[in-house]
């Protein structure tokens, strides 16, 4: 059965659609500050290569793929961890600067800082006192 | 390779344990005892496990870590993992979502009784701590002629 189902799940037909369904939803933390906004989103299991960053109009798309070393005849005893994909997206606001995120992944956390335009950035306002 | 564990998906006697673990963690009202290790679901980190005659690998998904954070031992079959994931949230900042998990953490996961806890080594990579414990030779396969 394992065999089997390790071979469907690397066919090519449906495949993009089965794991986009099948994708698990990594846990993020998003946070802004006065110059733009940062997001954090736990992917263990995904390397460099194989992760995927895109923005396409106004849409972000964080997408990866898990690869761990297990052994070709292992059975699976026990498993919390059932997809092979993390994927995620978010819409971007105009004020952010799509154009210049940037994102680094370090031990399968994967870290973007998405800047504000400078003009959108927030200005402290005076009040001044009418005496 | 990984479809070892997405295979586990189809099998409807998992799926009704998994049910079973449900109710029996949301209302302690199941008849079936639950295991006394067992986790909550949704436990963090998710665990996978795998199993050949030579060894067993548990896989523990626990991103952002270091090495030292991580606190692995064993005693007889009983493999006890946990270490914390300190998180700093900064109030100034403003926060719209915190989903990661942040503090402390213990998994703990019964193993085969034929491992053999002198021969454990483990590694962390891309977030995933991979822990690889073998097994007695007297537990494996041998084939037996016929005279």
């Amino acid at each position: 059965m394992n065999a089997k189902t390790s071979t469907s799940m690397t066919d090519t037909a449906g495949t993009a659609a089965r794991a986009a369904q099948d994708a698990m939803r990594p846990p993020v933390d998003i946070f802004e500050d006065a110059e733009g906004i940062t997001l954090e989103a736990d992917m263990p299991g995904v390397s460099k290569e194989r992760l995927h960053v895109q923005v396409d109009a106004n849409t972000l798309l964080i997408e990866g793929e898990v690869q761990i070393d297990l052994p070709e005849t292992a059975e699976a005893v026990y498993a919390d961890v059932r997809s092979t994909r993390w994927r995620r997206s978010f819409t971007l606001s105009n004020e952010l600067e799509a154009d210049k995120i940037d994102a680094s992944l370090r031990d399968g956390v994967l870290r973007l800082r998405i800047p504000k335009h400078p003009q959108q950035r927030p200005r402290r306002i005076e009040v001044r006192t009418t005496g | 390779m990984f479809g070892t564990f997405t295979g586990l998906q189809g099998n409807l006697f998992d799926q009704l344990d998994r049910l079973q673990r449900e109710l029996d963690d949301s209302f302690g009202l199941w008849p079936q005892a639950a295991e006394l290790r067992s986790p909550a679901v949704g436990s963090w980190p998710p665990i996978n496990i795998g199993a050949t005659p030579q060894r067993v690998d548990v896989y523990l998904f626990a991103p952002g870590l270091t090495a030292d954070e991580l606190d692995i031992s064993i005693q007889q079959n009983l493999l006890t993992i946990g270490g914390q994931r300190r998180i700093e949230r900064a109030e100034e900042q403003r926060w719209y979502r915190s989903e990661r998990h942040s503090g402390e953490f213990r998994r703990a996961v019964t193993l085969p009784e034929d491992v053999d806890p002198e021969r454990v080594e483990a590694t962390y990579r891309d977030g995933v701590l991979h822990v690889s414990v073998q097994r007695r030779e007297s537990a494996q396969p041998r084939r037996i002629t016929v005279s």
